[in-house]
């Protein structure tokens, strides 16, 4: 693999709680462009852990965090990293803290130095990209739990990441946001790391499924001989890896959807190198 | 739930720029507030409660909120007449009711009924939000704003949490009475709630930082002044010239 490939790399990470246990211990991880991972693990496991050290919230005791090829050590790095990666939070109330709707989703672009009316228009395209059109002056704490998911989403996605990180996104959302939410993130055009119980939800939108134990993160394979009997359906993960076969060989439509999107995605990436040298000549 | 029952409306007063209703109605409360004679006072509850009446809002909410205020002056009624001494009106008993003491009180309640009255139908009838705003472009500063937008925000997130906690003490047969048991469990709710407050606060400020927050917000309301509102501030001056005028002629 590319080394301008490898995103996120993590090596030797161990991580405690002040005082308390070590909830990781000597962690590897690589994260590459256009990988879809879904992480399925038991709770207190470390998996939000994981996710906050990718984002520099919390400081590991151990080890070293390479991001976008860069070491990731103080504050400053990890500025640069927020801006890359967006991070959906477990609890919708901590992501939504604006009084309405399209300040909040506009105060991602507003603090990446876009005008007001940019803002505005990034979070209208937002919105409406998520089927939330018309909620722009809705009062964000009198959402329902699915919408003020949603609504999370879009503030995440308004930053335009070029990694999501989402910690169970489907926690507590009825069947029909669920199926929502899993054609968002089938149609959706970046890297993704998603923290999930739901084998269900995982299976369609992953290409590959990890774990995590003793403070480690297992690969699928090393997950069959643990999970084999607990959890049938990941008995048919080995064969997620041909997904990527079976995309190739798909019908043409299908294809020119994926060009489309890789295009997008380096259009935007054009945007993006252009906005950063914008704001170094500044 | 805490509720905004003036909030939404479509009266005239609803469409005002909230800028101009902020402004003059701090205005118009710092006059009422210094103001000494009746004559004034008079004028202004009878002009507060006519902009009540233009802001066609729930009068029986209103209602509610006078009775709220008034209870507490009524307190003022049960001891200033007897306490403010001067001249004695009348004698109940060995008590004496003088008269500086009732006057003082009925000033008191003059006071406070037209300046609620008048944030009733100027102030509570604008959302929270835009309220934030109004003073942000009053320049009140942004530290000040923001923590009552985040107040206002949060503030029913702990509610919702209060409940739930209480909840979890009534399905387990906690029935609150005058005792130890029940000042302890309302301890631990309270003490509870603080633990989760600040866990949140955490965990939002760690949410800001993700998405780029530099210690700056930033307002996207856009306010405009129409004819209505530049109506609106004329007479409103006009009110509150008068009754400076009122205030310090001789009469």
């Amino acid at each position: 693999m590319d080394r301008n490939d490898l995103l996120i790399n993590l090596e030797g990470i161990s991580f405690s709680y002040f005082g308390g246990p070590q909830v990781l211990a000597n962690l590897d991880f690589h994260f590459h462009r256009g990988d879809r991972i879904g992480l399925i693990a038991p709770n207190g496991s470390g998996k939000t852990t994981l996710l906050h050290l990718i984002m520099g919230l919390l400081k590991p005791t151990a080890g070293r965090i390479e991001i976008f090829g860069k070491p990731a050590r103080d504050e400053k790095d990890f500025a640069d990293v927020r801006r890359r990666i967006g991070l959906l939070f477990q609890d919708a109330d901590d992501q939504l803290f604006s009084p309405t709707v399209l300040e909040d989703v506009a105060f991602g672009p507003l603090n990446l130095g876009k005008s007001k009316n940019e803002a505005i228009q990034i979070a209208q395209k937002t919105l409406a990209f998520l089927g939330l059109d018309g909620f722009e002056n809705r009062i964000t704490f009198k959402l329902s739990g699915g919408e003020k998911r949603l609504v999370s989403l879009a503030t995440v996605l308004a930053m335009e990441p070029e990694i999501l990180l989402l910690d169970e996104p489907i926690n507590g959302l009825d069947m029909k946001t669920k199926a929502r939410l899993k054609e968002i993130m089938s149609g959706i055009n970046l890297s993704y790391l998603l923290i999930s119980h739901d084998f269900d939800f995982l299976a369609e939108i992953v290409d590959a499924v990890y774990t995590m134990a003793d403070g480690k993160i297992l690969l699928d394979k090393e997950v069959h001989l643990h999970e084999h009997v607990h959890a049938h359906e990941l008995g048919t993960y080995p064969h997620q890896h041909d997904m990527s076969e079976e995309r190739k060989n798909a019908p043409a439509g299908n294809h020119q959807r994926t060009d489309e999107r890789r295009q997008r995605v380096t259009d935007r990436r054009q945007n993006l190198s252009d906005r950063r040298q914008n704001s170094a000549d500044r | 739930m805490i509720s905004e029952p003036f909030a939404i409306g479509d009266s005239m007063i609803h469409r005002l720029d909230p800028r101009i209703r902020v402004g003059l109605t701090v205005a118009y409360a710092f006059v009422i507030a210094l103001a000494y004679r009746f004559p004034v006072l008079i004028v202004a509850l009878f002009f507060s409660s006519i902009l009540v009446f233009i802001a066609r809002v729930d009068i029986k909410e209103v209602l509610k909120r006078m009775v709220i205020v008034n209870a507490l002056i009524f307190l003022l009624w049960v001891i200033l007449p007897f306490t403010f001494h001067g001249e004695v009106l009348t004698r109940i008993g060995s008590l004496a009711i003088h008269r500086p003491g009732v006057t003082l009180a009925a000033r008191i309640t003059l006071k406070s009924n037209a300046i609620l009255l008048a944030f009733i139908a100027l102030i509570a009838t604008m959302p929270f939000a835009t309220l934030g705003h109004a003073l942000h472009r009053l320049r009140v500063p942004d530290k000040l704003v923001h923590l009552l937008l985040m107040t206002y925000r949060y503030i029913f997130v702990i509610e919702q949490e209060y409940k739930r906690l209480l909840r979890a003490a009534k399905i387990r047969g906690f029935q609150p009475g005058t005792n130890i048991d029940t000042y302890r469990t309302f301890a631990f709710v309270i003490g509870m709630l603080f633990v989760r407050s600040v866990a949140r606060a955490e965990r939002v400020h760690q949410a800001m930082l993700c998405r780029g927050f530099k210690g700056k917000f930033y307002s996207l309301q856009e306010f405009q002044i129409g004819s209505a509102s530049r109506a609106f501030a004329i007479i409103m001056t006009a009110i509150i010239v008068g009754l400076v005028t009122l205030e310090l002629s001789n009469g």
